[in-house]
Order: C-alpha cells, then sequence, then structure tokens
C-alpha cells in the first residue's frame, strides 16, 4: 500500500476504535444523545417562547438547539483529546510505525460520526414537536451541511485546546466558557430583543452566523435585524467556520508534532 | 551495536534532562539503565524510542538515526512505557488487535498475533475483559504484549516493574528472561538495583543526564574498591590473636567474624589460610565478599561533593563509603 493508502487504513482502525469505545459505554452515548433533546424540550415548553420571534416557537428554537449542540461538540472532543494524553496511550501510537496524522484524523472522523447521529436524533424530536423545513431538500441538506462545518471547527478548536489543557480537569474551566458564549447567540432569542451591545456581540457570534443561515434554508423563521451580519449569514455562516479552521487546525496539528519537542 | 548513543543533550525550559549521555549496546544483550528519580533515564528511553528529539548528539537505533529515519526505527522497536499505554476502554484483544492494525499486520494476522500474544502472556481467559478492569501485573504484561506485536530487534522497557507487587515484578522478570534467549535487544531502565543485577548484562548507572559509570556488575562493584575477605572462627577465644595475624581487620564477636579489605582475593585468601594454618587456627567459614552494587550506587550518585566519574574512588567520600560498607557486613 501506498503511503496515502495507510493514512486512511490507520485512520480508518483509529476511528473505529472510537466506535469500540461507544459499544462499551451504551449510556454515556445515549446520555449524550438525550441531553440537547432535554434541552430543546426545557426551552420549548419550560422557559417558553423567545423574545422577539415571529411565528411558532418550536420553528425557531429548534435550529438554535442544532446550532448549539454542534457547538458544544467541542466540550466532548476536547475531553477525549485529554483523556486520551494522560493515558499514555498516545505514546504508543507514536512510537508505532503508523501514520502519525491518522490519531487526529481518527478523533475527527468519530467525531464527526457523533455529531451527524446526534444531528439526526435532534431534528427527528424536533420534527416530532411540530418543527418542519419548509425549503428544498437541497436547501435542508446544505443547511445540515453548514452545521456540520461549524462543528468540525469546533472539533479542531477542541483538539488544540485539549492538548493544551492536558489535564481533564483544566476541561472543566473551558466548559464554563462555552456556554455563556453558546448562550451569546441567537439560538433562543432574537438580538433585537437584547440590549444594543449585547445585541452587536450576539449578532457576530459565529453561532448566530449559521442559525441565521440554516433558518433561512429551511424556511423558518428569522431572528430579524437589519445589521450586516444579519444580512450576510451565508456568507459569514461558511466564513467563520473556515476562519477558525484556519487558525485552529494549523495550531492543533503543530501541537501534536510538539509532542516530540 | 544495537544502540548507539553519543554526547545526546536534552532540556526542558532551562532544566537539562540529559547532558551528553552516551551508551552502547550490542545485539542480543541486555543494558540496564539504572539511576535514581530525575536522573534522564525516562527521557533517554523516549529520546531512544523517537518520542523526542535530542537538542544535539547522536541516536541510532538497530541500524537507524532516531531523528532522521523515526519511521524505520519504529518499525524496528518495541516500548513499555512508564505507565500502561493502554486503551483502558477495550478489552484486551481488541487492544492487540487494534495496535497490530496499526503495526500494518492485516486484520486477519492481528487477529490471530492478539490471540497468540494473549495465550503467551497467560491472558487468554481475560482477553475479552476492559482493561480498566485488569490488576496492574495483568496490565503490564498485556503492554509488553503489545510491545512485541512484531517480534522487535529492539525493545525498551521503562521501570517495568514500578509499583508491581512482588509476584506482579516475578511475571514481568521472567517474560524479559524468556525474551533474551530469543535475541531480542533490551534496554530497561530501573531504581532498583536487585532487578538491574537479576536482568542486566552491563549496566550504565546514570546521575544527572549522564553515565556516570558503565560496565558488568562486577566491573561496578570493583570501583567502589576493594574485596573483601571475611573469616569466621570455630574457637571465639582466638579471636585476637587471629586478629594480630591479619592486616587491619574489622573484628566482631558474634559470630568470631574478622574482615579486612585486599587488593588481590586470591593473595588475600592466599595469605589468611597460610597466617591461620601457621598459627593452628581453625576458620568456621571463609568467603571473599565483594561490595553490593548498593554501595556502587550510592559511592557514585550520593557523594556530598556531587556524582563521581568512572575510576575515581578514593578521597574523603570513598573512606566515608568503607565506613558504611563495614555496618553492612557486620550486621550481615
Amino acid at each position: 500500500m501506498s503511503a496515502a493508502a495507510w493514512v486512511v487504513s490507520d485512520s480508518w482502525t483509529m476511528t473505529r476504535r472510537e466506535l469500540a469505545h461507544w459499544a462499551r459505554q451504551p449510556v454515556q452515548v445515549v446520555v449524550g444523545l438525550v441531553f440537547p433533546v432535554m434541552m430543546l424540550l426545557m426551552f420549548g415548553f419550560l422557559v417558553g417562547g423567545g423574545r422577539g420571534v415571529d411565528g411558532e416557537y418550536v420553528e425557531f428554537l429548534v435550529p438554535g438547539m442544532l446550532v448549539l449542540t454542534m457547538a458544544f461538540g467541542l466540550e466532548s472532543t476536547m475531553t477525549a483529546v485529554t483523556q486520551d494524553l494522560g493515558k499514555g496511550v498516545i505514546d504508543r501510537f507514536r512510537a508505532m510505525p503508523m501514520s502519525s496524522s491518522a490519531v487526529l484524523v481518527g478523533r475527527s472522523a468519530a467525531d464527526m460520526l457523533q455529531s451527524a447521529v446526534g444531528l439526526a436524533v435532534l431534528a427527528g424530536v424536533g420534527l416530532l414537536l411540530g418543527w418542519r423545513w419548509h425549503g428544498s431538500a437541497g436547501a435542508a441538506l446544505t443547511a445540515f451541511a453548514l452545521l456540520l462545518l461549524l462543528r468540525f471547527a469546533m472539533l479542531w478548536i477542541g483538539i488544540y485546546l485539549g492538548m493544551v489543557a492536558g489535564r481533564p480537569e483544566l476541561v472543566q474551566a473551558v466548559q464554563i466558557l462555552v456556554w455563556p458564549v453558546g448562550f451569546l447567540s441567537n439560538a433562543f432569542a432574537s438580538p433585537a430583543s437584547m440590549p444594543g451591545w449585547l445585541g452587536a456581540v450576539v449578532e457576530w457570534n459565529p453561532m448566530s452566523a449559521t442559525a441565521t443561515a440554516v433558518r433561512d434554508l429551511f424556511g423558518n423563521p428569522a431572528a430579524a435585524s437589519s445589521s450586516w451580519a444579519f444580512d450576510h449569514a451565508g456568507l459569514l455562516a461558511v466564513g467563520w467556520p473556515l476562519l477558525l479552521l484556519a487558525v485552529f487546525f494549523p495550531l492543533a496539528a503543530g501541537r501534536f508534532r510538539g509532542l516530540s519537542r | 551495536m544495537t544502540i548507539f548513543v553519543e554526547g545526546v543533550h536534552k532540556r526542558y525550559g532551562n532544566k537539562p534532562a540529559l547532558a551528553g549521555l552516551d551508551l552502547e549496546v550490542p545485539s542480543g544483550t541486555v543494558q540496564a539503565v539504572l539511576g535514581p528519580n530525575g536522573a534522564g533515564k525516562t527521557t533517554a528511553v523516549r529520546v531512544m524510542s523517537t518520542l523526542l528529539r535530542p537538542d544535539a548528539g547522536t541516536v541510532r537505533v538497530a541500524g537507524h538515526d532516531a531523528r532522521t529515519d523515526a519511521a524505520a526505527v519504529r518499525s524496528r522497536i518495541g516500548l513499555l512505557g512508564q505507565h500502561a499505554a493502554l486503551d483502558e476502554e477495550l478489552d484486551g484483544r481488541q487492544n492487540l488487535e487494534m495496535f497490530g492494525r496499526l503495526y500494518h499486520l492485516g486484520a486477519r494476522r492481528a487477529g490471530q498475533r492478539a490471540d497468540e500474544l494473549l495465550d503467551r502472556f497467560g491472558l487468554a481467559d481475560t482477553g475479552r475483559k476492559p482493561v480498566k478492569q485488569y490488576s496492574g501485573g495483568m496490565r503490564r504484561r498485556l503492554d509488553l504484549a503489545a510491545s512485541l506485536i512484531t517480534d522487535p530487534e529492539v525493545l525498551f522497557l521503562d521501570e517495568p516493574t514500578t509499583g508491581l507487587d512482588p509476584r506482579g515484578r516475578a511475571e514481568v522478570w521472567g517474560a524479559v528472561r524468556s525474551l533474551v534467549g530469543g535475541g531480542t535487544t533490551v534496554l530497561l531502565t530501573t531504581q532498583y538495583l536487585e532487578e538491574a543485577d537479576q536482568l542486566a548484562d552491563r549496566i550504565a548507572l546514570v546521575d544527572g543526564g549522564r553515565v556516570a559509570a558503565e560496565g558488568t556488575a562486577d566491573e561496578l562493584k570493583s570501583l567502589v574498591g576493594a574485596d573483601r575477605i571475611v573469616v569466621v572462627l570455630r574457637d571465639p577465644d582466638r579471636l585476637a590473636e587471629a586478629a594480630a595475624l591479619l592486616p587491619d581487620p574489622v573484628v566482631t564477636t558474634d559470630p568470631p567474624t574478622l574482615g579486612f579489605p585486599v587488593r588481590d582475593r586470591m593473595e588475600g585468601l592466599a595469605l589468611t589460610l597460610r597466617a591461620l594454618e601457621g598459627a593452628g587456627i581453625e576458620a568456621a567459614d571463609l568467603a571473599v565478599r565483594r561490595p553490593t552494587l548498593d554501595e556502587v550506587f550510592l559511592h557514585l550518585t550520593d557523594g556530598p561533593d556531587g556524582p563521581h566519574g568512572p575510576g575515581g574512588p578514593g578521597g574523603s567520600g570513598g573512606a566515608a563509603r568503607a565506613g558504611r560498607a563495614d555496618r553492612t557486613e557486620v550486621s550481615a
């Protein structure tokens, strides 16, 4: 086999490793899938209608929750990376003649797979609650692709932060920061209903861009606004993740190579 | 030389971990790297096994440069790190199979190899249990099995028995001994002198990131100085008489024993026998006692004025050590 074929083969072995973890911990996997569903139900029924939103709140909320789930995926990636590093198994991988990028490629493939399943479950529950997409199937697929693109950017931030943190304890610190960043978006409410300065922050949050673009593609009610960010949400929904990737992919790869320093 | 290390330096920030490490290990031998915590043992293994890049120096393993040809080195070595390098969530067989695939054995061969190794290391019954349920000794054996998937030319063992109970230690020792018969070159680090003495052909004493002394256990022991002749008399009443005949002996009364250093053990034995025979004093026991590795270790790494180089025993430090040796002997 050629070197490139070994990268694919080794990456697949590493992905299978993650899949085997899921088979070993079905409860954890189910909890991971149920948690966003509970958030959806809680915000949909307990907390109640979003401020500044026209139309059915569930139509507005489901795309927002899909975005938030992608963003919070950062935590699970980060946790998995720190656990791997802490256990010395990475040392064995690195002392083997395998393709070294397979460690990170396998991680990202497994996480993307998990996120795709998570999206499907959450969208399914959304459908049960009355959420629909009103546009074409192509538009809906584009929306899901944008969501996964955001997740992919979060994945590499997670890999980088996981390697910087190095210890599982430090993951908690990041978790505490991820939540406000997630909530400071238009996932639950329209920025129009917020104080001006806060609204501006929310408008430019990468998660808001994806949420607005996705709502548009699904034909769901928007968190209407007259800002440049709102008008160019589609561009930002692609641009933000690509920008984050351009920063964090090389950082993560460099950090991984730097393990031998 | 299967392992050739010359002038290797490695620092972490401002802290030097290796400061000019030199080491040569011939093919098919067992080399122990012995030293206290923080001596640079683990850093040395990580550099030799391509996990760390040295700042300077040459590292060749199995004929390949660890810096410029890491891939070639990796396919010829096995590594047993200080901490179990296993996937805790997976079972023993899944671990071995995964590593086998990553060694590019192919799916079928990886599975076969996993079963062979589980069998060989007595883990066949527990191969389906997740590793996190394994005992320390089982984990270590599985870790060792994972290091041997490709029958490596060179095996690095970083403190292979640290943290194991005596039974686990005996298991690992047995496994290492069986490997040596197969022609594998083994480099093991250890804090235990006994382990180095038991397993290794040659021992490198490492302190402060460099080799303070290197040789066989016997050669190292002779660095500390002289052999000692120890005579136990049959008749305690003749102790003083015998002491007068021998050069400067340390005398203990129960049992009636005389001990003294000699430069040449054969000459010393002959002298003792002649003296005792001439005076008609009967010996119950007569032995040449070599210094223990513990004494070498303390002598070379724990001196009040820093480590001594090879061949540098003597001076006030040496005298202090001799005193310690006497005490050991009396109590023995």
